[in-house]
């Protein structure tokens, strides 16, 4: 049934629904929402039973929910930007331990400069931890990745992080479709770990691993994300069955039919894209998109798959890693990797700078008449860049770099 | 009578038992049924005061709980010498996650005990670095949440695990690899360094309790106590380390008998935030006394006269044995 | 549980790792010589029957005292205690209270009758006791307990030699006496009193003995002589006291006594004087106090009763109701007379400076040898230069002490038991000494000893009643549990418990530990912390 909602509130009540034990939380704009309304359905006992713990910093947040998943409890935490990179040792923790935890990422820059609107920086920094990362491409599937994250991460012990576009996503408000406890509870059975700390059974979790055997746990680890390539796809089929729609996959293609150009992108930006490239359709350019939900694990076969048609592949990235130039599109390179189809990387929509419909056209329209470098930025200034360097060239201490351009760009052009 | 018992006894209740002790006088491990939370088979150094430490606590607090516990370790020598993989030298339900995260991890744990209606007990364990330092923000959450953990800490006085450096533990003047015997101020500097138990009493705890492996009733005892209260409870141990400290491997028990003796380390129990009992010192001595035996003081007796810095020392002991009222007929 | 690989761990596990191979010494559990055990001339056990003491097993501990020592109750009364001088516990706090406990568990079985365990089959050999001291007492108890056919013949007419001749009363009451003489007696002893023995072989002979003991003691009184107007005003000590105990009264004892001597003898008889009305006793002896032979508690009792005692002083001639006496000056070499002289009050010298044994009886046998100070030769085993005669007691070169005299009859007794077997006796080795050093004193509650109670003074200086009261029960057990159990495991599971390898494995009640190498890193902790250093570590053969 669709209600007007927050996408935040929705996302809450799902997790509810997902009947967690233990929700630690610990504000951080802008996932501060979610925990802010599960810790209302707590007080109200419309979530019972379920401890609702207010942390004292987002390491305790996700090391309380580490201790009630080993003590076999359901646990779930939310985080973003800083938060995330704050109890990043616990991250990596969470998931050699294989603790079936699911986390809710409000995904936003990293400072400094210190920035609170979205994009990939935080999910790109911790890409490798061992979780499985799913980014939600709108706000209903934000809301259905959250059911599918808890099978999955219990069916494989293994820690799941769903992405959700801070602002963009979190707080849009319209209509959602919140599954009912009847549909969760199809879906998803309680919760049995394969190791719990029992008094009757008294294990030791979290050995000291050396050389001799560290190799064969990372190997099982990955070995775990395998096993998710092939189970994500059956289980968001079942839950496609019990929802009436189709939420979670390893990538979403969108018209991809004879597309010489392809566009890949994840979260929410992809409705932006698909808008584009309809419009771009109608003109009779031959393009397409895929929206990757999963992220980790990377699906590199299906990708190469979807990708083998095109003559090039353009990668909308979320996120910087200074220096190479982003992540998603060098995990893209690796699924073409002995093609000869070329990938350009473009940084878009960094910070919250908004990623228009009449940017992408023009990127697209460029990218399909090859004129794309092999790393563009979006919208770039390049007039304030220029007046920087200019400055970095006159002297060698100019003050921080952020504060100048951000007095050029105000600068009337 | 009952009085006169005990101290006519051959004994009193010093020693770890006595045949002669009413079994329930007697600690518990002088029992065969202990529950041997710590085993055989680890690899602590020899006449390690952290092993036997944590063996003291658990058992005690197995005994308390009808072995309904659950352990949280902390990274550190106790958590590395009792499971390199694939062996464990725990008998109880054991976790270790980080360094700096125990007192969280194991709110998590008992936040799942409650949610499941299971009477099951948590400890959260680790050294003094753990606790005093990199573990302390996640441990003043769990104490201001009043989360129902006994958090205890084995204060070995420095980061041994990683080879003896210097943590806010450490005492004035010792010889660390970080604090070495160099320079115009050999050893640790005076005028740093903190005391947890005085911060978790701060916290308004309803129970903090110090405690040493020299002293097994007592420790038992507040371990006991400890496990019959719920909320976030603090026990700190002090338990001497023969690698770090530089004692010979036999001398572990004494140099905790010593420091409690020489008033350097103040054994006493808080109860919301206030001390409540201290224990006496029976046999005072000088700190020296207790210096001289270690490796990490040498540097204060090489000279041709005494370092001026053993008075202060003293004096840190003096006050200690003045504010903790540690010798009742001495003082005012 | 199926466990996840290698993070994930099944409990004690870490028992497969033989932490033992680290070891390069190891902790062995050792018996130690208590310094109490090792100064008993009695060779009593004293630690181990205090052991049994101290859980409340009365009876066991008697039978313990017993195997060494058949008069317990007598000696813990009458026996000076040098195992009390020798108590480790002595350099703590004070020493334990052990002659009270012996004392107590003595008295307790004459309360309850208990009897003495019961003798080895006969062995059909016949041995010969004379004297009926406790040197003859205790040799005859041995001997029966090991099977022989024992005949005790003694001169005078009742039976405990010194204990009733020559101790007072008020120190050994003679019911006690009475009773243990009884239990030995109840052996199958013959007892054949107011006989003496002149013809030692031929009373050999005569009875068909096989061997034969003899401790007859040293009553023959030493005598100065000393110008006096009338000599029936000197007296010796020890005939004095012989005589009080036969029933005679003592005419001749004036009302100012003084006593010359400072052996324990000289004070028996200051205090016997005092409580026989004597309103003076004054005990002159040429030494100081230090050097006083008598016990240090014999004479705080009697300064206490009133006795008085003139240091650096002989007698030098008796007058008229007084006696003079001569000054004398400490030097390197011993007391010189100074030339000073002062006359005391003085109706009655009692001459208390020491026995010689009568010889006479011995001198004819074949073989028999004496030392130049009058004491009959014996070799190692107590045994004369005439085969199958043995002599012990005061009648040999040793202390004399009637807790000596007990332990050479004990000794006797094991001598002539493997001479009558043909073979010969050795005793086992003596274990290494149990030091104070050893001790790990700060387990010990800190305890006064359990004073007996006294009698009042008033009582005391009156009459012939015993001065020292008894411990009870509950004192008694408190007492014995002051003991530190010097060098032999008191169980108190401090190894067990102290091992930060749980290493140490307890083996019961009784039955103690054992070290567990399997896991024994060889700290040494257990060694340290044992409070009555019962472990000893030694180096692992590499
Ligand atoms: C975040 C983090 N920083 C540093 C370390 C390295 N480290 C491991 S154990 C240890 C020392 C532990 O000292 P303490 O807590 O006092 O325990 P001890 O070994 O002395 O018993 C350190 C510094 C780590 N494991 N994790
Ligand atoms: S370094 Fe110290 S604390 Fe660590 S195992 Fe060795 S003795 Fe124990
Ligand atoms: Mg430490």
């Amino acid at each position: 049934m669709l209600k007007q909602l927050e996408c935040s509130r929705a996302i809450a009540e799902v997790i509810a629904r997902c009947r967690p034990e233990v929700i630690c939380a610990y504000p951080i704009t802008p996932q501060t929402h979610i925990v802010e309304a599960l810790s209302e359905l707590c007080r109200t006992g419309e979530l019972a039973p379920c401890e609702y713990i207010n942390v004292e910093s987002e390491t305790s947040a996700l090391s309380v929910a580490v201790g009630a998943s080993a003590a076999g409890a359901r646990a779930y935490t939310a985080t973003a930007s800083q938060g995330l990179l704050h109890m990043a040792e616990v991250v990596y923790n969470a998931a050699g331990l294989g603790l079936p935890i699911v986390m809710t990422l409000g995904n936003r820059a990293l400072g400094a400069p210190i920035n609170i609107w979205n994009d990939h920086s935080d999910a790109m920094a911790l890409k490798d931890a061992g979780w499985i990362q799913l980014f939600a491409r709108d706000s209903q599937e934000a809301v259905d990745l959250h059911i599918l994250a808890f099978r999955l991460a219990e069916e494989l012990s293994i820690p799941v992080m769903v992405c959700v576009d801070g602002f963009v996503l979190t707080h849009s408000v319209e209509p959602l479709d919140v599954p009912s406890q009847e549909q969760v509870d199809r879906f998803l059975p309680p919760y049995h770990p394969v190791q719990v700390l029992d008094v009757s059974d008294p294990v030791s979790i979290g050995a000291m691993v050396g050389p001799e055997a560290y190799t064969e746990v990372r190997y099982l680890a990955h070995h775990k994300q395998q096993r998710a390539l092939e189970r994500l796809p059956e289980l968001a089929a079942e839950l496609a069955v019990i929802l009436g729609r189709t939420s979670g996959a390893l990538l979403h293609p969108y018209r991809l039919d004879d597309a010489e150009t392809i566009v890949v992108a994840m979260g929410s930006v992809t409705g932006t894209i698909e808008v584009a490239i309809d419009e771009l359709r109608a003109t009779g350019l031959a393009i397409g998109a895929i929206a990757l939900c999963a992220f980790r694990p990377f699906p590199l076969v299906e990708l190469a798959q979807a990708l083998a048609p095109a003559k090039r592949v353009i990668v909308i990235e979320r996120s910087l890693a200074p220096g190479l130039g982003g992540a998603l599109a060098s995990n893209v390179r690796m699924a073409l990797q002995g093609g000869a189809i070329p990938v350009r990387t473009v940084i878009a929509g960094l910070g919250g700078r908004p990623i228009t419909r009449v940017s992408l056209r023009r990127l697209f329209t460029s990218a399909a008449q090859d004129a794309l470098d092999d790393l563009t930025f979006l919208d770039l200034d390049t007039g304030a860049i220029d007046r920087e360097l200019a400055r970095w060239g006159d002297q060698r201490r100019s003050g921080p770099s952020a504060e100048n351009l951000l007095r050029d760009t105000r600068r009337p052009r | 009578m009952s009085d006169q018992r005990i101290r006519f006894y051959q004994t009193g209740t010093f020693t770890v038992g006595n045949r002669l002790l009413d079994p329930s006088d007697r600690a518990v491990q002088a029992s065969t049924a202990r529950a041997n939370a710590l085993t055989s088979g680890h690899r602590a150094c020899q006449g390690c005061g952290e092993a036997l430490g944590a063996r003291y606590v658990l058992d005690a607090a197995m005994r308390a709980t009808g072995n309904q516990l659950i352990a949280v370790n902390a990274t550190g020598c106790l958590e590395v010498f009792t499971t390199p993989s694939p062996e464990t030298a725990w008998q109880l339900p054991w976790l270790h996650s980080l360094f700096g995260n125990a007192a969280a991890v194991a709110t998590g744990v008992a936040a799942a005990m409650r949610v499941k209606g299971k009477p099951v007990r948590v400890i959260a364990q680790g050294g003094d670095g753990g606790t005093t330092d990199i573990g302390f923000g996640c441990l003043s959450g769990m104490f201001e949440r009043n989360d129902d953990v006994l958090y205890v800490c084995y204060d070995n006085e420095g980061y041994m695990n990683t080879g003896v450096q210097r943590s806010s533990a450490t005492p004035p003047t010792a010889r660390t690899a970080t604090t070495p015997a160099m320079g115009p101020e050999r050893g640790n500097v005076f005028g740093t360094g903190k005391s947890l138990p005085l911060l978790a009493m701060a916290h308004n705890l309803p129970y903090v309790a110090t405690a040493t492996v020299a002293d097994l009733h007592d420790l038992e005892a507040k371990v006991t106590c400890a496990m019959g209260i719920h909320g976030a409870r603090y026990l700190h141990v002090l338990v001497p380390c023969p690698l770090g400290w530089g004692h010979p491997t036999d001398e572990t028990i004494r140099m905790a008998r010593l420091a409690a003796e020489c008033g350097l380390f103040p054994v006493f129990e808080a109860v919301d935030g206030e001390v409540v009992s201290s224990t006496p010192i029976r046999r005072r001595v000088p700190v020296e006394a207790y210096l001289r035996g270690q490796k990490r003081f040498a540097h204060l007796f090489d000279g041709p006269t005494p370092d001026p810095r053993i008075a202060r020392l003293q004096a840190l002991a003096d006050q200690n044995i003045r504010r903790f009222r540690l010798q009742p007929e001495v003082t005012p | 549980m199926k466990l996840p690989f290698a993070i994930t761990l099944d409990p004690g596990s870490s028992r497969h790792n033989h932490t033992g191979a680290w070891r390069t010494q190891r902790p062995v559990y050792v018996d130690r010589l208590p310094p109490c055990n090792a100064t008993c001339p009695a060779g009593e056990n004293i630690q181990h029957w205090l052991f049994l003491a101290e859980s409340g097993d009365y009876r066991a501990a008697w039978e313990a005292i017993l195997a060494d020592n058949p008069l317990p109750a007598v000696m813990g009364r009458a026996c000076y205690h040098t195992c009390e001088t020798a108590c480790n516990r002595a350099k703590v706090d004070e020493a334990v209270g052990i002659h009270a406990i012996e004392r107590f568990l003595g008295d307790l079985a004459i309360e309850h009758k208990w009897p003495a365990p019961p003798c080895a089959p006969a062995t059909g050999k016949k041995v010969l006791v004379i004297g009926a001291g406790p040197s003859g007492l205790a040799a005859a108890y041995h001997l029966a307990r090991l099977g022989h056919a024992v005949t005790i013949r003694d001169a005078m007419p009742r039976a405990g030699g010194m204990m009733r001749y020559g101790i007072p009363r008020y120190r050994l009451p003679r019911e006690i006496v009475d009773a243990e003489i009884q239990r030995i007696v109840d052996l199958g002893v013959t007892l054949e009193l107011g006989v003496r023995v002149d013809d030692l072989p031929g009373a050999i002979a005569a009875g068909g003995f096989d061997a034969c003991f003899a401790a007859v003691g040293a009553h023959l009184a030493k005598r100065i002589d000393l110008p006096a107007p009338d000599a029936t005003r000197i007296l010796d000590a020890i005939g004095l006291l012989r005589e009080i105990e036969q029933g005679g009264v003592a005419p001749l004892l004036g009302r100012r006594v003084v006593v010359y001597g400072g052996g324990n003898t000289a004070l028996d008889v200051a205090r016997t004087a005092r409580r026989m009305g004597a309103a003076d006793a004054v005990i002159v002896y040429r030494r100081t106090q230090a050097e006083m032979p008598a016990h240090e508690d014999e004479l705080r009792e009697a300064l206490e009763e009133g006795v008085q005692v003139r240091w650096l002083s002989t007698v030098a001639s008796l007058g008229d109701g007084d006696i003079t006496i001569e000054k004398m000056r400490m030097t390197l070499a011993g007391p010189v007379p100074t030339g000073e002289f002062e006359t005391i009050a003085g109706d009655t010298l009692v001459l208390a400076l020491g026995q010689a044994v009568d010889l006479a009886p011995l001198r004819a046998v074949p073989g028999v040898a004496f030392t130049r100070d009058g004491s009959v030769e014996v070799d190692g085993a107590l045994m004369t230069g005439h085969p199958g005669l043995f002599c012990g007691g005061d009648m040999v070169p040793a202390e004399r002490t009637i807790t000596v005299a007990v332990g050479h009859g004990k000794k006797a007794a094991r001598h002539i038991d493997a001479y009558l077997r043909g073979t010969t006796y050795a005793p086992a080795p003596k274990h290494a000494p149990a030091t104070l050093e050893r001790l790990n004193p700060w387990y010990y509650s800190d305890a006064e000893r359990t004073v007996q109670p006294q009698l009042e003074m008033a009582r005391r200086q009156g009459t012939f009643e015993e001065v020292h009261g008894g411990l009870d029960t509950s004192t008694a057990l408190f007492e014995a549990r002051r003991c530190l159990s010097c060098g032999n495991c008191f169980e108190c599971d401090n190894c067990f418990g102290v091992c930060p390898d749980n290493a140490v494995i307890k083996l019961g009640p009784g039955l103690g530990f054992r070290i567990d190498l399997d896991f024994c890193k060889g700290c040494g902790l257990c060694a340290k912390e044992c409070p009555c250093g019962a472990i000893d570590m030694i180096a692992e053969q590499t």
